[in-house]
This record gives structure tokens, sequence and C-alpha cells, in this order.
């Protein structure tokens, strides 16, 4: 097996009393386009810095292609970052910004001359080559920050929520961009973002954190369907919680009583007890709307949102669940409507049982 | 980029709001300046007094080599002092901005509070530090380092004028140095060092290009006044080290001479004000060329 990009062992690191990142192991593979997902404050930018150099752990230990970093100032890093606000030079021109790094390594004129020339063409940025910063828009600016890092062949490239500032068309249009341009490089890709569908769209491995600790690691296919913890379930995507307590186990197959009224069934990989009290996790489109369901309710908002129904759904229990239907048939949309009773199923594999 | 007055009465208004300080301007800085260019032509009488006649007289008789002189010290000793000053002054600005925030603001306060002072009370300080006997010297002599027969002579000399022009214009070049370093972003310093420049390439070739305007405010804020000065050199040069405003105030006072006094103010003025050109001149082009 190949050794990994980067790796964090048991890093720590305080802000006075706040612990910004509290004991986080990674593995990052080379090749690798990971993203560090979470709220604000969860400690995935400061895990970036750290990787940067631009921070120090407290405690634990960075590694870069096996070799301890603890000690090595940023500049001496074979990483670049995309900042998120670009951090572009204003007193220098596109061309020299993206020469920056190559100028301080010492790379000789002529050659500098050409591999910014490359770098330019690869973002489609080769005419603003002679502008200021203060000349370009924000996506012209993403762009020649991007291009700034990777000019350099960094052997990973750390990006820090760099599309943050762009509008949502053009946000979307350089996620896959991105993407594109990271198979194409082949280096390393560390992504910093709170935005869930970002990360779902374009990582090849995704960390959930919050409170400074990695929740789960895992592809998006693997956070989105087997979310670890009640956070996970929550910040990935749209959930349903339905409290109750297992009153029979069969392997994979657990029964739950939702407060003593209706018994569910659903799945769960993880170890539990008869008796114990867990969260049944549904997403909105895993439900299917009929007869004979193993629960009834009451419609409360029917919506049309082009695509899909979306249905709110007040149960017997008083909880209410968001249920998604495709909207399949033309002009068959609204199946439902406000005040209608109506049974809610799925197959139990499509229900995980969570603990935490 | 100006407000374009929309309306006449935005117009009205906006000529009202700018009167009390075009008065300002005009009452106490166009006539005065007219006049001294008026007087620098006119001739000097046998009393003192101004004889109207136009003649250039003045001008011709400031390009004698003992006025250029004065001129030509008062010069090296602005820039001088200049340059000092922003020995001094920046890395003290680059301290302070380095500082938290709270400790900013103590120390700026503990630079301001001399100033609170009176200027002359304040030279007149250097003159008890720098005397034969004063302090400097005792404590010198205390440590061995010169000689109590033979002290080092550290007033009324050009050096004891640069201490007190430099003693007072630092905390001018400290404010807009300062003032641009807490300006600054910081995540350039930091994509600087990502980007493999060390600590002092980083200040090389981002800080100090990026805190410029600062400091070129600070230069010129030390510098026009140091050329100009008169109190300073005439407290601590002891009439040995007379700058340009020496000659200019004894031209306007015991010489009683006001035209020749008035056509070195104009010489002096017209320099200043063709240096400051030149520079922004060349502050201009340089930012096109990049």
């Amino acid at each position: 097996m190949k050794e990994p990009a980067v790796e964090l062992v048991h890093v720590i690191k305080q802000f006075g009393d706040v612990v910004a990142v509290n004991d986080v192991s990674i593995k990052i593979e080379d090749g690798e386009f990971f993203s560090l997902l979470g709220p604000s404050g969860c400690g995935k930018t400061s895990s970036l810095r750290m990787i940067a150099g631009l921070e120090t752990p407290g405690r634990g230990e960075i590694l870069i292609y096996g070799k301890t970093m603890n000690q090595i100032p940023p500049f001496k890093r074979q990483v670049n970052t995309v900042f998120q606000d670009y951090a572009l030079f204003p007193h220098l021109t596109i061309e020299r910004n993206v020469g920056f790094g190559l100028k301080m390594q010492k790379v000789p004129s002529a050659e500098i001359k050409f591999r910014v020339a490359e770098a330019l063409e690869m973002v489609r940025m080769s005419e603003f080559s002679q502008r200021k910063p203060n000349q370009l828009s924000g996506g012209q600016k993403q762009r020649i920050a991007l291009a700034r890092a990777l000019v350099n062949r960094p052997k990973v490239l750390l990006l820090d929520e760099p599309l943050g500032a762009l509008d949502l068309k053009l946000r979307k249009d350089m996620q896959l961009e991105l993407k594109k341009l990271q198979k194409q490089v082949g280096i390393t890709f560390i992504y910093v973002t709170h935005d869930q569908e970002e990360a779902l769209t374009m990582s090849d491995r995704i960390a959930v954190m919050n409170g400074g600790k990695v929740l789960q690691i895992g592809s998006p296919e693997e956070i989105y369907e087997n979310p670890s913890t009640r956070f996970v379930a929550d910040f990935i995507g749209e959930t349903n919680f339905l409290e109750g307590t297992i009153i029979e186990i069969n392997g994979d197959d657990i029964a739950v009583s939702l407060d003593g009224q209706a018994v569910v069934r659903a799945h769960g990989h993880i170890s539990v007890k008869k008796g114990q009290a867990v969260s049944v996790v549904i997403r909105p489109e895993k439900f299917n709307l009929g007869a004979n369901g193993m629960i009834t309710g009451q419609v409360e908002e029917a919506i049309y949102i082009g695509t899909d129904m979306r249905y709110i759904i007040r149960l017997q229990n008083n909880t209410s669940v968001t249920v998604r239907e495709q909207n399949f048939t033309h002009g068959q949309a609204r199946k439902y409507d406000v005040g209608d009773q109506v049974d809610l199923n799925w197959t139990p594999t499509n229900a995980l049982v969570l603990t935490e | 980029m100006s407000i374009e007055p929309r309306t006449k009465r935005e117009l009205l208004i906006k000529n009202i709001l700018l009167s009390p300080a075009l008065f300002w301007l005009i009452v106490f800085f166009m006539i005065p300046l007219i006049i001294i260019l008026v007087y620098s032509f006119t001739d000097r009488g046998t009393y003192g007094n101004i004889v109207w006649t136009f003649q250039i007289d003045n001008y011709i008789r400031f390009a004698d080599p003992l006025y250029i002189g004065i001129f030509w010290r008062s010069f090296l000793i602005a820039i001088l002092t200049t340059v000092i000053c922003f020995l001094i002054g920046y890395p003290l600005a680059y301290w302070m901005a380095s500082q938290p925030a709270h400790r900013q603001n103590t120390l700026m306060l503990l630079m301001m509070i001399p100033y609170w002072t009176n200027y002359i009370v304040r030279t007149y300080a250097w003159r008890t530090i720098l005397t034969r006997e004063g302090i400097l010297n005792q404590v010198l002599i205390a440590l061995n380092l010169v000689s109590v027969e033979n002290p080092p002579i550290l007033l009324f000399n050009n050096q004891a004028v640069i201490i007190g022009l430099v003693y007072v214009s630092v905390v001018a070049m400290v404010l807009p140095c300062y003032a641009s370093l807490t300006g600054l972003d910081k995540s350039l310093l930091e994509a600087a060092q990502d980007l493999y420049a060390n600590r002092v390439r980083t200040f090389l070739y981002v800080t100090l290009p990026l805190t410029m305007p600062g400091i070129v405010a600070g230069c010129i804020l030390v510098f026009v006044p140091s050329l100009g000065a008169y109190v300073t050199p005439d407290m601590l040069g002891g009439g040995k080290a007379d700058m340009i405003g020496n000659l200019i105030a004894q031209q306007f006072g015991e010489a009683s001479d006001w035209p020749f006094g008035s056509a070195i103010s104009v010489v002096l003025m017209f320099v200043m004000l063709f240096g400051t050109l030149l520079y922004f001149r060349g502050l201009r082009s340089e930012e096109t060329q990049r």
C-alpha cells in the first residue's frame, strides 16, 4: 500500500481555553479528493492550517508523505493553500502573483515565465496576466488563487472554503471544474467546507467534524446512507428522527416501539440491547406513502417543488416527519392534500437505528 | 470618487458647507502666500520698509554660496532626520502593530503623552541632557567611556539639531506607518509564507511594499517640517548650525529685510513643491509599469 499523503495522529489544538481540534486522527491517501466537512467552529479550518504549517499542533503529530512536519515552517512544506478570501497580493500583477511561489523558490525567471503562462492557461485566465487583483471578479480571483497554488506543483493542495464567496451558479460550475482539475493534475486535494452538498459532489472521501472531533470518515455514499451518529445523519442531507425503544432484535433487523404505540422495523449495524432507547433515522425520499403502513399520520403541509412533492406529516405521537415523493407522472404530483390521513411505510433496510 | 451635486439646491448646500474651509484657506493661506510672493520682488528701504519696485535682486542674492550652503545643510539635516526617523519609527510601529489590541492602545497613549508638553520645553530638556555638564556626559563619564577633563561637545552642533528634530518628528513617522501596518491583511502574510517566503522575504516582498503609502506619508510629514525647522536649530544649534528657517527668521527679525526673507521662503516652498510632485510622478509611473 502507498504511503498516506497526509496523516494526522492524535492532534490536539487549543486556543486559550477553547479546544479547537480534539484528538483528531486522519489518514489521507495519495491522489485523493478529501473533504473536511462540518459547521463553523468544528475544527476543520484549524486542522487545515496545521497541515499548512500556519498553526502548530499543541499535541500529536502531522506527517506529510511519512515525514513529521511539527517543526517544519510553512515555507518549507511542499503544500500550498487556496485561501478563503484568496489572499492575492494587491500590489502585484496576476502574473507576479502566480509566479510568487516560484520566485521565492529561486526558480530561473525563464522557467517562471513559462510555468506561470501554463498555469494561467489551465485556469483559462491567460489574457488577465497584466491586471491587478482588484480588477478581477470573485470567480476570476478564485481561479488565480488556484493557479498561484498549483503552479508550484505541490504534493498536497489545501483549499479553505474556496468557493464560499461565490454565488450559487458559479459555485456549482467551479465544483465540477475543481473536481476535473484534481483528476487532471493528480494532486491530493484537502478541501474544507461547511456545505454538505459541495462535499458530497466533489469528494472521494469525507471526514465529518463537530466540536473538534472527527465523527465519521467515509465515501459520500457511506456517509449519506450509513451515518454513524445522529449529528452526521442530521448534518448530511435532510433526515427524520423517530424516537423509540428496542423491543426485539433479530440479527440486523430491529423492531422499535415508538413511545409504546406503533412498532416499526429498522436496520442496525451497531451493538444494541433490547429495551435500549434509540433513534430511527429515515431520509425523506425513503418513505412510501399509501395504505397499510407501519405508522399513520395527517398531512400538515403539501408543498410542490417541481421535481418532488414535499409533505410534512404529523404522526400520532405528535412528531412531524418530512416525506419527499418524486414527481413521476405528468400532472399527478399532488396525491395528498392537507388534512388527509396517510400511512407511512418503508423497507426496514432503509431505516437506520442510531444510539448517539 | 466625488459625489456630483444633482440639483441647484444641492449645489447651493455644497457651496455653503464648503465656504468656512474655503474662507480659512483663502484668508490664512492664499493671501499670505501671495503677499510673500509679491514682497519677494520688492526692495528693502533704508529703515527696513518695503520699496515697491519690481526686481529679482533678492533671488540673485540668494545664489550666494553662503546661502546655498545653508540651504544645502538644511537639506542634508532634513534628509538625515527623515532616514533616522524611519529607522526608529518603522520598527517601533511594526512592534506596536504586532501587540495585542488592548496593549496597542496603551502604547499609543504612552507615545502621545510627551507631546502634551510644550514643544519648547521639550527642546530645552534636550539642552540639559546634551550640555557639557549634562546628564548624558555624566553617564558617559561614570561609565568611563570619556574623560572627565575633556568630555565630548554634544550641544550646539549639527548632531544636536538632528537629535532634536528626530525627537519631535518621530511620532509623525510612527503614526502613518502604524496605521498602514495595522491595516495590513494578515492573510497576505500567511499566503506569502505558504508560497515559500521566509520571514525576511515575506517582509521585503509583501509587508514593505504594502505599507509603502504609510512610509511615504511619514517621510513627507517628517521631511517637510524638518527642512523648514526654526525653533530646534535655534535652540540646539546655538547659531552654529543654522538652517534655512533661521535665515528666514533673521530676515524678518533682526535684519528687517522682508523682501529677501520672502524670496528665500518662496525658493524653499518651490523646492518642496517640486520635490513632492516629482515623487508622486515617480510613484504613478511605477504603478503603471507594474
